[in-house]
């Protein structure tokens, strides 16, 4: 490269023309060398095949992904993408994928983490990002303990949890994820489990999809800390008692033989219920792009822990503008108004006089 | 440095003389909502365009509207005007414009004896002379009988002078800093244009304020010619600057645009992630205000999120920066420690104000040297640049993004309170002067398996600057992760390798010493030099003491002292001669406003018995607290005035 010719990451961008054929891909081209250390029988796996087996069906390139962790087990998943990646520090990866989505809107940008480096030190981070509405898709591994430390409670343990730094019991209230999420002015919410390939694949895929921040907890079972802390819910035997599919359009229902489902009670709360008890037609029926959030954040609350039924899915799925569209947006109309910067003009914009 | 008469005075019109000046060192003080700070600002411009040079020290309350007539609540602005190539603020003003009792009590210890005290004597009732803590009337109980005190009635002057405006006096008499200016214009010599001017653009959507202040203006300036009470006007005639443009700069605009124009030189474009704190707001607040210049700007949730999204631009691509002050930069630390690690050009622009904790947020310090120099953990070198006068931010800020984009690492930019606010003139440079910053983006991989196989390697070093490739993403082929977590040599994969490690951080800490090979050496102002004696003290500084090191040093000379003088961009590395000079000096003497942080890392690094001359009470030195450093010194090595060398 000359000095006089200068490079910019926009022409690298465009160097790369996002409009040419993708060449197709499998799983082992998105796979990098790197051995994957977590522990033996970790859900973390699941996790990581579905997402490997997903991106070469979405059209996308590899050097035009890049996936950003913060710390902790979850956290390591960039090394094992042969993407662009970066494994930052605890907490701040949305607010790193946030400086990077909004310089480089040409990219897919991925956040990978787990419930204490999202809920706890970086809770402040998470939200930000959600109500900016940065085009980012957040994946958020759920296991309700802190893993890579060795076993505390997390801000999602259920209360009384004991644990190594709470032997006897913690006292906190957990967070909702989901309802964090909500509360954030989050445009796209969902939740799925490492126990279901097809199901994390298909969310994972309607959150990449998503133009804005897309926010999918995934129940991730910890088999080493927290052993079996979905096991209720997720349980292939237990799911059709106890997962709760939404479904966009469709009347929530679940049980053998879509026996059950979820009703709106006259005093303004969800409640499970018999189908044959109250009719199909008393369902309350999912709409995910409803504006108002608030029947999204009671579903989101339907289940007071991940021992009833707890509704999966899409729970929230609206439009409105991405940051980095707005940004840029913003940028192009003062340019257009002001024309483009001038260096020269700029530094002679204040009261001048000359010396002779 | 106080004014001084000439003796050929001139007469104006019967009875009324002009003198000339030399200097001039004029305070203008008042409430918080007075408009001290445009009330000096003018005064500058007016001064600027006349042609003088001149020096700002803009001093205001951390309280946005502490209570009216409380000390709590002054705000003042000092201006240094002068015909000849002035440093400072000035030490001590020769003149006093108080507009209330408070503002009167704040500041008189201050003036310089002899000085002229211009008060607003209808704000000198009991109400405000209790609320300003006098027991008696100052004007009256002897105490200002140091000083020429004039007693002008500025609210009802004003009041009156607004009456065609019809405006209601209690809106009017917001004008009655104008009046002052008028007055203080008049004294000088200040022509008003440029002020009407200003006031017909800054006021120009309430066209009742324009008129008011128009009016109150020119109301002060014909009370100077016509109320018989000043015996004389003064004249400081222009200065003699170097042929060129220039403009009256803020440290906080020079160094805002200094970035714009590394931007431009780099071909990268700007990305400030900032929070907001004070005093670095501004430099975000100009920023903002030019996305023309394709610069992305986005105030962060917080000082930790500021950093983090400038870094994960610089991953992008793009010139990454920061901005903040005071506790800001504790909150950023871990980020920079990232940065390190990762290898990417990252800008962190710090602020300098009084500490610790939120200390004196609108006071200037430079007590963050070596939270810049060691505030990580682990063995994390940063670079470290610091500016010496408001205009020199724009030099520094290019440097900064130079040092950073060549050699991939994090850089520190220190500016300070009295930079980012004060300000001078500055002779501008054309875009065609400034350096060219090449980027030299990766493109091809730059391995080769065993087996054949090309790869891409992130930690494969530049074999001249030790720096590592800057892949970004978007380019085909070189995809390839970094993280916070030690790394092998060359390949970037993670490694726990202890002999690893060590080589590692080794390369980081030499890649930074390397540095060094690119920064200029630091020049020494030696008058002895000529002769082949050396003076028998160096006076060595870093940052914004450079003024009034630099006016200290020539009144010590002047007094026959011989005094060498040498000044520090560079913290980190130095450059590479300043061991050999400050070990060639009998004594070297180090003033910084802080507890001595410079002078520790001179005295580790070249076993250098350097002494230190400390202040931290939020303002910069005045130029005497320095001379008289200077000449104990000399005099305990046997030094006098008298014997000069």
């Amino acid at each position: 490269m000359t000095t006089t010719e200068h490079d910019t990451a926009g022409s690298v961008a465009a160097g790369n023309p996002t409009s040419a054929p993708v060449p197709l891909t499998t799983r082992k081209d998105w796979s990098s060398d790197q051995e994957v250390r977590w522990c033996p029988g970790c859900g973390d796996y699941s996790i990581l095949a579905a997402v490997q087996l997903l991106l070469p069906e979405l059209g996308v390139a590899r050097e035009n992904t890049v996936f950003v962790s913060g710390i902790g087990c979850a956290a390591r998943f960039p090394y094992y993408m042969s993407t662009y990646g970066m494994h930052s520090i605890h907490g701040r990866a949305p607010a790193i994928a946030t400086g990077l989505a909004l310089s480089r809107p040409d990219l897919d940008v991925w956040v990978v983490s787990g419930d204490g480096d999202s809920l706890s030190i970086g809770g402040n981070h998470l939200i930000h990002a959600l109500r900016r509405n940065v085009d980012l898709t957040i994946l958020m591994f759920n296991n309700q303990i802190y893993g890579l430390t060795k076993g505390q409670y997390s801000p999602t343990s259920e209360h009384g949890k004991v644990t190594k730094s709470t032997p006897f019991g913690s006292l906190d209230t957990p967070f909702n994820p989901l309802s964090v999420a909500i509360g954030a002015e989050a445009s796209f919410v969902a939740r799925t489990h490492d126990m279901d390939r097809k199901h994390m694949t298909e969310t994972f895929r309607r959150a990449h999809d998503h133009k804005g921040s897309a926010f999918v907890e995934i129940y991730q079972n910890c088999n080493v800390f927290n052993d079996g802390a979905f096991a209720e819910i997720t349980a292939k035997e237990r799911r059709e008692e106890m997962l709760v599919p939404l479904v966009d359009g469709q009347p929530i229902r679940f049980g053998p033989e879509g026996s059950r489902g979820v009703v709106l009670d006259g005093d303004a709360r969800l409640r499970i219920v018999d189908v044959a008890d109250v009719g199909e037609d008393a369902l309350l029926v999912h709409d995910e792009s409803r504006s108002d959030p608030s029947l999204a954040f009671m579903l989101s609350r339907l289940a007071g822990g991940p021992y009833e039924p707890t509704p999966i899915g899409v729970f929230r799925a609206v439009e409105r503008p991405d940051y980095s569209t707005l940004v840029d947006q913003q940028i192009d109309e003062v340019r257009a108004r002001k024309g483009d910067g001038d260096l020269d003009a700029l530094l002679r914009s204040g009261t001048t006089w000359t010396v002779e | 440095m106080t004014s001084t008469v000439d003796p050929g005075t001139v007469h104006d019109g019967p009875g009324r003389e002009v003198s000339i000046l030399n200097s001039l060192i004029v305070r203008f003080a008042g409430d918080s909502g007075d408009g001290m700070q445009v009330t000096g600002d003018r005064f500058t411009t007016g001064s600027a365009l006349f042609g003088n040079d001149l020096a700002t020290l803009p001093n205001f309350p951390a309280e946005i509207r502490a209570p009216a007539g409380t000390l709590a609540g002054v705000s003042a602005f000092q201006v240094h005007i002068a015909d000849h190539d002035i440093l400072t603020p000035g030490d001590a003003p020769t003149v006093l414009v108080a507009m209330n009792p408070a503002a009167l009590r704040a500041n008189a210890a201050d003036l310089a004896t002899g000085g002229t005290v211009i008060l607003n004597s209808d704000a000198f009732d009991q109400r405000n002379l209790t609320k300003a803590g006098y027991v008696s009337d100052p004007r009256t109980d002897g105490s200002l009988t140091s000083y020429r005190v004039y007693e002008v009635p500025m609210t009802s002057l004003t009041i009156e002078a607004c009456k065609p405006t019809g405006a209601k006096p209690r809106d009017a008499e917001r004008s009655k800093n104008f009046f002052a200016l008028g007055l203080v214009s008049w004294l000088y010599h200040r022509p008003l244009d440029s002020t009407v001017a200003f006031v017909a653009e800054r006021y120009a959507k309430n066209p009742l304020v324009v008129e008011a202040n128009t009016l109150a203006l020119r109301a002060g300036f014909n009370f100077g010619e016509t109320a018989e009470l000043f015996e004389s006007s003064y004249e400081i005639p222009p200065t003699t600057l170097a042929p060129g443009t220039y403009t009256n700069v803020t440290g906080n605009t020079a160094l805002a645009w200094g970035l714009i124009a590394a931007a431009r030189q780099s071909g990268l474009p700007l990305f400030l992630g900032s929070y907001p704190i004070t005093p670095a707001s501004d430099i975000l607040h100009e920023l903002a205000k030019q996305k023309h210049f394709n610069i992305r700007t986005f105030q962060a949730e917080d000082e930790i999120a500021g950093v983090g999204a400038a870094l994960g631009a610089a991953f992008g691509g793009a010139l990454g920066v920061t901005t903040t002050s005071g506790p800001g930069i504790d909150l950023k630390s871990e980020t920079i420690g990232l940065a390190v690690s990762l290898e990417l050009p990252l800008v962190v622009v710090d602020v300098q104000r009084g500490g610790p904790s939120t200390g004196l947020p609108t006071k200037t310090e430079q007590a963050d040297l070596l939270h810049a120099m060691y505030g990580r953990h682990g063995e994390a070198p940063v670079p470290i640049v610091a500016a010496k006068t408001p205009s020199h931010c724009f030099e520094a800020a290019l440097e900064a993004v130079r040092i950073a984009v060549t050699y991939r690492t994090p850089v520190y930019l220190l500016s300070d309170g009295y930079l980012a606010n004060g300000s001078e003139p500055w002779r501008l440079p054309t875009s065609e002067e400034l350096p060219v910053i090449d980027p030299g983006f990766q493109r091809e991989t730059n391995h080769v398996d065993e087996d054949g196989t090309a790869r891409f390697w992130p930690y494969m070093r530049d074999p001249e600057t030790l720096a590592r490739p800057w892949a970004v993403p978007g380019t085909p082929g070189l995809e390839h992760r970094v993280g916070g977590i030690e790394k092998a040599d060359g390949s970037g994969d993670i490694s726990y390798d202890p002999v690893n490690h060590e080589k590692m951080v080794r390369l980081r800490a030499a890649r930074i010493a390397g540095i060094a090979r690119t920064i200029p050496l630091v020049d020494v102002d030696d008058p002895g030099a000529a002769s082949g004696e050396k003076a028998p003290l160096l006076v060595l500084g870093w940052g914004s003491t450079y003024g009034a090191i630099t006016a200290a040093v020539r009144r010590a000379r002047a007094r026959g002292l011989t005094v060498a003088q040498a000044h520090l961009t560079h913290l980190n590395p130095f450059p590479s001669n300043l061991g050999g000079v400050v070990t060639s000096y009998g004594r070297v003497l180090i003033p910084e406003t802080n507890l001595g942080q410079l002078v520790r890392l001179v005295r580790a690094d070249f076993l250098v018995d350097a002494v230190a001359l400390n202040k931290v009470e939020g303002t910069p030195f005045r130029v005497g607290e320095i001379e008289r450093a200077i000449v104990d010194l000399l005099a305990t090595e046997g030094y006098s005035e008298e014997a000069g060398e």
